[in-house]
């Protein structure tokens, strides 16, 4: 099948607008005859759901948390960003485009990235709306602050926990919608397969994970806002439950999965401490603003730090190594994440690493606790020379900027970051590919639509900061909304969907199967021995650097490690029941199959791009020397794989990407 | 470390459920309090025998998921955290330690330490939002000033991870502070005013439905608080509650 993207003709300025003033539209009246199921409750799936219940849809909703407030957008820290030039600092809704697909490395979508920077403006006002405290300046108006890869201040914030107060936001627009009867909600419930009737999405199968009911579920269309899959790798940010399971699932029945290897490696997380580790812990880019980051110069400084007999702060500032600001001085410490995490690397791989495994760098608040101690000693008329004096002060703006950051630092590593600085190293954060889909957020299945981190068209690849949040609700509150009316403007006379057709029943005999092998083989090994197993070949093979025999290798290590899985595992307990175990052997069952394609689509990728760095291509002389080196004549397209059983099996579409209005060009941060 | 867990185990929400006691060993200090129950768990599965059901996701302290009662304490002995964030340095070499869920009538055990919270989604479908059309067709946001000392105390009500450490610390099993939160948060914002009458009758009558205590100014759930929720959100509603039912 041909990819078609459907981006609207036309300037690109007026695309989304002439595209909505076309579309069909469903009479209110009719609304109520339309149920849509939404799965994944997230800034995504949450805003959708509420949205699409205040249009007069019946939205039946599903997550595998005990609550849709648990999803893990709110965990996200920094910031949301919109291009409301409140600053006054040359912000527009261009700039932001602009950014945004450069900042993506040239291949995200032009039309979407558009559209996204349109209604980012409107995303601020709706939640200001809805009683979400983002931070304010003394006047009342709301505070910005800057994130990596830009020069502008166009984010805004709530402390260190904007992603919980917008997550909590469109919880609360979900709650006004369910106490008035128009979402069903169904926590709890794990989505396990998509049911097709006449080649569209008709329904789910589900399981309830406290009983262990196989339930079904029918709908005129599908959306999946399922979050990513960073956890393929095992040891990443993610929340413990967030899975690839309904995004697979879809691709299995037919809907194309793309870039999946574009994975972003944040820069800024708690760095691994021992083999027990079972996550790891971001601390927001928004410390990038404040932070220094800088290793030591000398090799006996780097050896007396790793044996203790040497404080960070009693090196001297001649001795430091602040290599961010020494590679780009346009940007300094506020490069893109990918550009940051490479050069952690850099100087971690050449024995410059702080932590006692060599895999860390500084993180140092000290002059910003001077230069805001000074300030506001300054403001408030006292002695800017009494240094203790500053350095309390500096630190309670510093507190008031960040303070939760801190703690969790602080509870963690068992170090005070106000006193010391932090150390730091780049974990699997967040992942820019998913499942494919065209303009109106539809994936290949018709009736199928993919909502925030689950699909990849925004972000291209690399997500700059603060961007994630402003997808998930600009195609929750303001996309989807517009774009599925037209898909169910041609249901009207449909009628409810019957649960009883052969294809729920063959979907449903499937599910059980699965999970009746899982309760029954007598293998030796847990679900998590073969996940870790994963992520290990993961992150070497096909983490930051990446290599083809590395990719290869990965390939038919994962291919194995798949096959003594289904022989080998072993799950306690029964079907009927809460069964943790046999929930996750569904998921990790689902990464063992992605991985493979993930190290399959990083084979094919013959380029450095974004978080994804081939060994063989970096940049030999010039400016650039050193940096990674993107190939726009060869690799200037998704690539979009079409299930065909085996993932070694998936066959490879393209979608060639057009750069209309932003020329394709290097990216520079020096 | 090597440990002594005494665990609550209860198959589901009709089973009587006893405490069991178990043995680890090989516990760094530097992991947190859940990894010490994986390092459990897949000792268990090993054995053949089921292992220990606990709510958990993010690990990071902010998704309010986690809910163990340690040692008679919310989320343990450490002080403004949750159960992931706390760390086995906070135990000794031998000590022995009592894991059981959230006790409360509100909290129903769905199995072994795992409870059922949805009783706080149910008071928050009774009036924990602001009435607003989510269509993106609103004033622009700085038309609305809100004053920062106004807008930090908002936020300060609004980080509650809805955990329900204060139900499981309260001797009533109230819910006071996480309702008081909630009403807070609007209360304190011009965009909730509107419809605060309402609000506050709807949410407080669904919390004593659910089956929740009253509150009798004790203060645990303040201290036991992970997110350091105030008491003062608890007067707040009760002064909300007055003038609402002044109102009437």
């Amino acid at each position: 099948m041909a990819l078609d993207s459907k981006i609207p003709k036309g300037p690109i300025k007026d695309k989304w607008t002439d595209y909505k003033n076309h579309i069909d539209l469903v009479n209110p009246a009719n609304k109520r005859n339309i149920d849509v199921i939404i799965v994944g409750t997230g800034l995504a799936g949450g805003s959708a759901a509420a949205t699409l219940a205040e249009l007069g849809y019946n939205v039946k909703a599903f997550c595998f948390q005990d609550s849709p407030r648990r999803a893990h957008s709110i965990a996200a820290q920094g910031g949301i960003n919109a291009a409301k030039n409140y600053q006054g600092d040359g912000d527009s809704t261009y700039r932001l485009f602009y950014d945004t697909v450069k900042g993506g490395d040239y291949r995200s979508r032009e039309a979407n990235v558009y559209r996204l920077a349109e209604v980012s403006a409107n995303i601020i006002d709706q939640c200001v709306a809805q009683g979400v405290p983002f931070a304010r300046e003394y006047g009342g108006l709301l505070d910005n602050r800057s994130f990596g890869g830009v020069l502008v201040s166009r984010t805004f914030y709530a402390a260190g926990q904007t992603g919980q107060q917008l997550l909590l936001g469109a919880y609360s627009a979900m709650n006004r919608q369910i106490g008035r009867g128009k979402i069903k909600m169904y926590n709890r419930h794990e989505m396990l397969d998509v049911v097709k009737v006449d080649g569209k999405a008709r329904g789910i199968i589900t399981r309830n994970l406290i009983t262990g009911e196989v339930e079904r579920h029918s709908a005129h269309a599908v959306v999946l806002g399922t979050g990513g899959y960073g956890n393929v790798f095992f040891l990443s940010t993610n929340a413990m439950g967030s899975n690839v399971t309904a995004a697979w699932k879809a691709h299995k029945r037919g809907a194309y999965f793309a870039n999946p290897c574009y994975t972003q490696i944040h820069p800024t997380c708690i760095p691994v401490s021992g083999d027990h580790q079972s996550k790891l812990t971001l601390m927001s880019e928004s410390l990038r603003n404040d932070g220094r980051i800088w290793v030591p110069k000398h090799m006996k400084d780097v050896e007396a730090i790793r044996n203790k007999t040497l404080q960070p702060k009693d090196i001297k500032e001649e001795d430091r190594d602040y290599y961010l600001e020494r590679r780009y001085p346009a940007f300094g410490n506020l490069v893109p994440r990918d550009v940051a995490s490479r050069a952690a690397k850099e100087r971690c791989d050449a024995g410059f690493g702080v932590n006692a495994t060599g895999e860390a760098v500084f993180l140092d608040f000290a002059s910003a606790i001077q230069r805001y101690g000074k300030e506001t000693a300054h403001v408030k008329g006292l002695n800017e020379n009494d240094a203790a004096l500053v350095k309390k002060l500096g630190q309670e703006v510093i507190k008031n900027k960040y303070g939760n950051l801190f703690q969790m630092y602080e509870k963690i590593v068992d170090q005070d970051p106000y006193n010391t600085p932090m150390m730091i190293y780049p974990a699997v954060h967040y992942t820019m590919g998913g499942v494919w889909v065209d303009y109106n957020l539809m994936t290949t299945v018709p009736g199928l639509y993919c909502i925030g981190e689950a699909n990849f068209s925004d972000h291209g690849a690399n997500r700059l900061g603060a961007s994630a949040l402003m997808q998930g609700l600009a195609d929750g509150y303001f996309v989807l909304p517009y774009t599925i009316g037209d898909y169910l403007s041609d249901d009207i006379r449909t009628g409810p969907i019957s649960t009883d057709s052969k294809e729920f029943e063959d979907a449903e005999k499937e599910v059980k199967k699965t999970l009746d092998f899982f309760v029954t083989n007598k293998g030796s090994h847990s679900v998590d021995y073969f996940h870790k197993k994963l992520g290990k070949i993961m992150w070497n093979k096909v983490g930051m650097a990446r290599n083809v025999k590395g990719l290869t290798e990965a390939i038919s290590e994962i291919k194995e490690l798949r096959a003594e899985f289904w022989k080998d595992v072993k799950v306690p307990g029964t079907n009927e029941e809460y069964n943790e175990e046999l929930a996750k052997a569904g998921r990790v069952a689902d990464f063992l199959e992605l991985g493979e394609l993930f190290a399959k689509d990083a084979l094919n990728r013959e380029e450095s791009c974004g978080g994804h760095f081939r060994e063989d291509a970096v940049e030999l002389d010039g400016e650039q020397k050193g940096e990674a080196k993107r190939d726009d004549e060869n690799f200037a397209y998704v690539a979009a794989w079409e299930y065909k059983g085996e993932p070694s099996d998936a066959v490879l579409h393209k979608e060639e990407l057009e750069f209309k209005d932003i020329e394709l060009k290097q990216r520079s941060y020096k | 470390m090597n440990l002594t867990l005494k665990i609550w185990r209860q198959k589901n929400a009709s089973d009587k459920g006893k405490m069991v006691d178990y043995k680890v060993t090989d516990i760094s200090p530097d992991m947190s309090f859940l990894e010490m129950l994986d390092v459990l768990n897949e000792q268990l599965i090993n054995k053949d025998e089921e292992p220990v059901a606990f709510d958990h996701d993010c690990r990071e302290g902010i998704c309010g998921m986690c809910s163990l009662y340690i040692n008679g304490e919310a989320h343990g002995p450490d002080r403004g955290v949750t159960t992931c964030q706390l760390h086995m340095r906070m135990f000794k070499d031998g000590d022995t330690i009592t894991i059981e869920p959230f006790r409360a009538t509100a909290f129903p055990v769905v199995k072994d330490l795992i409870v059922d919270r949805t009783s706080f989604d149910r008071i928050q479908h009774a009036g924990g939002f602001i009435s607003v059309n989510t269509s993106g067709n609103t004033i622009d946001a700085n038309t609305i000033p809100i004053n920062k000392h106004d807008a930090d105390t908002a936020f300060d009500s609004a980080t509650c991870i809805g955990c329900g450490a204060c139900v499981a610390s309260c001797k009533n099993s109230s819910a006071m502070l996480f309702v008081g939160a909630k009403v807070s948060q609007f209360a304190l914002l011009p965009q909730g005013q509107i419809e605060a009458t309402d609000r506050v009758l709807n949410m407080v009558k669904q919390m004593d439905d659910e089956g929740f205590g009253n509150c009798t100014n004790t203060g645990a759930c303040e201290v036991e608080c992970p997110k350091g929720i105030s008491l003062k959100n608890i007067a707040r509603m009760n002064s909300e509650y007055l003038k609402a039912s002044l109102k009437g």
